[in-house]
């Protein structure tokens, strides 16, 4: 299993390197699909397949809505060189990156195994089909255990539309009837 | 926004009923199997995406649609939190978020007292949201280029 899905992740990198240099902002949002739809495969060989429901779903929809967006704009990227700014940015993340990658080998040297949980909360919510009566443990947990977040994720989506509407609406409502 | 020709048209007729109804039973079964409120809700959204893609529409009605979706989707998160605040009512004011109702048996289709209604409830909000974010970039579209 191992062995697919370090080659559905050089998959997903080769493409976002890809849609990074394109030409063409079409072919760069196709290629962007890329680490999209191989993010669902991952979660379909880690066994989350509700997960990967929602990953193609939203993929699916977020690539509708660029390709319409790009149709009606223009498909040139408007690029204009390298200045000195670039460079600085440039060793900043490579720097930060070197950082990361040394604090997490060291973090993943202390937890457990990946697959094995420790703590006391997870082992509460693998019990949870008995204690909420949903068969399903994300549900279970989504819904019952972690409800607040679930409000807040709802919370989250309604302002993300109130926003939108906020910024596309040119001409408001009309002032009395 | 423009349709597209009689062969998207005619398979988006064949399609856009069973796509709509997946998204149904996938909100109704969220509790026993893979998919929930949040997966279902956007089956749905594509429904209607696909629908308006396929079909095309005119600015009116698409402005109808949106003032719809928008009080749908105020009152599936109105509806959200009222399920929550009755726990609260019934647990005299201690616990958000209580089950009420009976839990039945685990894996029936009516059962986990308040988890099915709330994943409903999340599904039409859901559903509402982005069919509204991309209404609204089609109405705007239409209106610049008026």
């Amino acid at each position: 299993m191992e062995v697919y899905l370090i080659i559905v992740l050089v998959l997903m990198i080769l493409g976002s390197l890809y849609s990074l240099n394109a030409r063409d902002l079409l072919s760069a949002v196709v290629s962007y699909g890329i680490v999209g739809f191989g993010l669902v495969i991952c979660f379909l060989l880690l066994q989350a397949p509700d997960l990967a429901i929602v990953q193609v779903l939203v993929e699916v929809i977020t690539l509708i809505i660029m390709i319409a967006v790009i149709k009606n704009t223009t498909r040139k990227e408007l690029f204009t060189g390298y200045d000195a700014k670039a460079f600085v940015s440039a060793i900043v993340a490579v720097i930060f990156t070197i950082l990361f990658f040394y604090v997490f080998d060291k973090m993943t040297g202390v937890l457990t195994g990946f697959g094995q949980h420790l703590t006391r909360m997870s082992t509460a919510y693998l019990e949870g089909a008995g204690v909420t009566g949903s068969a399903n443990l994300v549900t279970g947990v989504v819904f019952d255990f972690r409800a607040y977040d679930t409000l807040g994720e709802a919370t989250v989506l309604f302002t993300a539309v109130v926003g939108v509407l906020t910024v596309l609406r040119l001409k408001g409502k009309k002032k009395g009837k | 926004m423009q349709g597209m020709t009689i062969i998207v048209k005619k398979i988006t007729q064949i399609m856009a009923p069973v796509i709509f109804l997946f998204g149904l039973y996938v909100i109704v079964h969220g509790h026993l199997s893979p998919g929930g409120g949040f997966a279902g809700g956007v089956i749905l959204a594509a429904a209607f995406i696909l629908q308006i893609l396929s079909f095309g529409s005119i600015l009116p009605s698409l402005r109808r649609e949106e003032v719809w979706l928008e009080l749908l989707e105020s009152t599936a998160v109105m509806g959200f939190l009222v399920i929550s605040g009755l726990g609260l009512l019934l647990a005299s004011f201690r616990i958000f978020f209580l089950n009420f109702i009976n839990r039945g048996t685990v894996g029936q289709l009516l059962s986990g007292g308040i988890i099915p209604l709330e994943n409903i409830v999340v599904g039409a909000e859901v559903c509402a949201a982005i069919t509204t974010i991309f209404i609204a970039l089609t109405v705007y579209q239409d209106e610049v280029t008026q």
